[in-house]
């Protein structure tokens, strides 16, 4: 057969074909629309969170005193007489426990990262993954447990300290707890920096130590950054576990024995027994709309420092 | 003034192989290989692919270690002392500079990836780092082209800009062998050229083995040249002589006229 022959006998069929809308068609359109609703969905979520909030909120988010809430740390709200709404030992409570949290989970995680991603291998690598994974999946009620019963009693008698439930306790429950995922996102950073800039170094005469800290660290800078935003981000929000270690009691703390309250639990604990459009419920409100903005940045930024090494 | 002679019979020998055979599992890539390259010679190897060019490199700075697959039996001694010998394969590795055929610009700045190496050794001061980058960029052809954004992240130029790059952070190590597998794959002409004239010039110095498929490549550079096919060492010889025909096997006169690659 011709070269001329066939394109001709095909140019007939194609002149058809190009106009007729079969069923691969109709399924690729319904397949598209279907995977748009799925992927807009999320986008409507969010919407639907923010307007509920501003919608519940819209009536007092105008007239309240934000500056008094952010800038007073007296929060007294059942007191009959002269209520206090000052969330500022709040914030503290929380950006403590946290802040102690990171310190306990940074070098954890990091470690681990580069020990699953640099050194193990095989099946010791495939059981720490899994591993890692199972530990992420504990339900913080039960991290709020481990707390409760085994730090508490353990911080009393180590340091002889009267109480337990204290910044020490939740730092502690709040960095174990953050530390699987932190290592695993860590872990993905360190396993993108391609083969080829390990064995480049190598064949200079870097040791395999050198060229963890010379060439894959500084490679993996950014999807490191995320995964600890990711954990500064799991710390303001996590609720439960920091409600039962940290003693929920309102204090700017002065040492890592003193207890606090962090801004979720407190919500947790009092917005049952609050009046719908009370002053206590506006107050409570103002506290989800200030940790909504605040995981929210962190999350973004988070997502888009990891975005950034993909791309780069 | 003692300028080595192409033949250098009498030379220092830097590298002795002696019955080299290499296995990817069950499969060879090379076998019995025995040779010597002297000091300050181009030493050149030419050969199709998977003939075991980059194997046999591979070997002799114990990259061999990476690849639990790749047995390797015989001897290579550097500097006379087995390098399978060495307890510590860092301080070997560190005197062999090694371009790869692919350039790999690494994720840090073009000044970190040439200072990389003098900063693994340590105890150089800002200065002295300074010098050795912009000689050795110098040295690589490339000095010109990035001396105003050395702070410019090594794995963002181009192509063949990295390719220098990884020949100046070779060169960075002050390594008294040199190996180079396929340098120009990535590289324009002009550049290859400059290139060339900078490995004439070190030879001076130091010792540089010239893996190349190009057996012009060879010709223009390599003092004595060995021809390897399908895992081996078939020829031996002055460089020139396997173009003027003094050869003792036909199938490297077909290789070098091009009859068959
Ligand atoms: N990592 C590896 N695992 C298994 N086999 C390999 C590996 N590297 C090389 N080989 C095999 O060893 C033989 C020689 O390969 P080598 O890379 O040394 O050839 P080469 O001469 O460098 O070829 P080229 O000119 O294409 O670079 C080939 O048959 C190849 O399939
Ligand atoms: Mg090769």
């Amino acid at each position: 057969m011709s070269n001329t022959e066939l394109s001709s006998g095909r140019a007939v069929v194609a002149a058809d074909d190009f106009d007729r809308r079969n069923l691969d068609w109709y399924v690729d359109k319904a397949v598209q629309v279907l995977v748009f609703i799925c992927g807009i969905s999320a986008v409507i979520f969010i919407i639907g969170i923010f307007t509920f909030i501003t919608k519940e909120g819209y009536a007092f988010i105008l007239q309240m005193d934000w500056v008094e809430i952010f800038t007073t740390q007296y929060w007294f709200p059942s007191d009959e007489e002269d209520p206090e709404f000052g969330i500022l030992a709040l914030i503290a409570g929380t950006a403590s426990v946290t802040g102690l949290a990171m310190a306990v989970a940074i070098p954890f995680s990091l470690g681990g990262a580069i020990f699953v991603a640099e050194f193990a291998s095989g099946k010791t690598r495939e059981v720490l993954k899994v591993l890692v994974e199972l530990l992420a999946a504990i339900p913080s009620v039960v991290w709020g447990f481990i707390g409760l019963s085994i730090m508490n009693p353990l911080i009393i008698e180590t340091f002889d300290v009267p109480v337990g439930l204290n910044v020490l306790n939740a730092g502690i429950i709040l960095g174990l707890m953050a530390a699987p995922i932190m290592t695993s996102i860590a872990e993905d950073a360190l396993k993108a920096v391609p083969d080829r800039y390990r064995e480049a170094a190598e064949a200079m005469g870097a040791t395999r130590w050198q060229v963890i800290v010379r060439v894959v660290l500084p490679a993996a800078r950014n999807g490191l950054l995320g995964a600890v935003l990711l954990g500064v981000g799991r710390g303001f929000g996590e609720t439960m576990a920091v409600l039962m270690a940290t003693g929920h009691s309102v204090n700017i703390p002065g040492s890592l024995f003193d207890s606090v309250r962090a801004l979720t639990a407190t919500i947790a604990a009092e917005l049952g027994e609050t009046a719908v459009g009370s002053e206590h419920y506006q107050a409570l409100f103002a506290i989800g709309i200030f940790l909504f903005i605040i995981t929210f940045i962190i999350n973004l930024s988070a997502d888009l420092i990891v975005r950034g090494v993909r791309e780069g | 003034m003692t300028m080595p002679t192409p033949v250098a019979q009498e030379a220092k020998v830097k590298l002795a192989v002696q019955g080299l055979s290499i296995r990817y599992g069950h499969e060879s890539a090379l076998r019995d290989v025995s040779l010597q390259i002297h000091e300050h010679e181009i030493f050149g190897v030419i050969g199709p692919a998977n003939s075991g060019k980059t194997s046999f490199l591979k070997t002799i700075n114990r990259m061999d270690v990476f690849n639990p697959n790749m047995h390797v039996e015989g001897a290579i001694l550097f500097d006379g002392r087995d390098v399978r010998q060495w307890r510590n394969v860092y301080a070997l590795r560190s005197r062999i500079g090694v371009v790869f055929p692919l350039p790999v610009g690494l994720p840090l700045s073009v000044y970190d990836n040439v200072a990389l190496s003098p900063r693994l050794h340590g105890g150089q001061s800002q200065a002295d780092l300074d010098v050795i980058v912009e000689r050795c960029l110098t040295r690589a052809a490339l000095w010109d082209e990035v001396k105003d954004r050395l702070d410019a992240l090594g794995s963002m130029l181009s192509g063949g800009q990295q390719q220098r790059l990884t020949i100046a952070r070779a060169l960075s190590q002050d390594p008294d062998l040199l190996m180079l597998d396929e340098f120009s794959i990535a590289v324009d002409p002009v550049t290859t050229m400059r290139i060339e004239d900078v490995l004439k010039e070190l030879r001076k110095e130091i010792t540089i083995i010239l893996v190349t498929n190009l057996v012009q490549q060879a010709r223009r550079l390599a003092d004595r040249t060995a021809f390897f096919l399908q895992g081996e060492c078939v020829e031996i010889g002055v460089t020139e002589d396997l173009f003027t025909g003094a050869v003792q096997d036909r199938r490297t006169r077909d290789y070098v006229e091009g009859k068959f690659g």
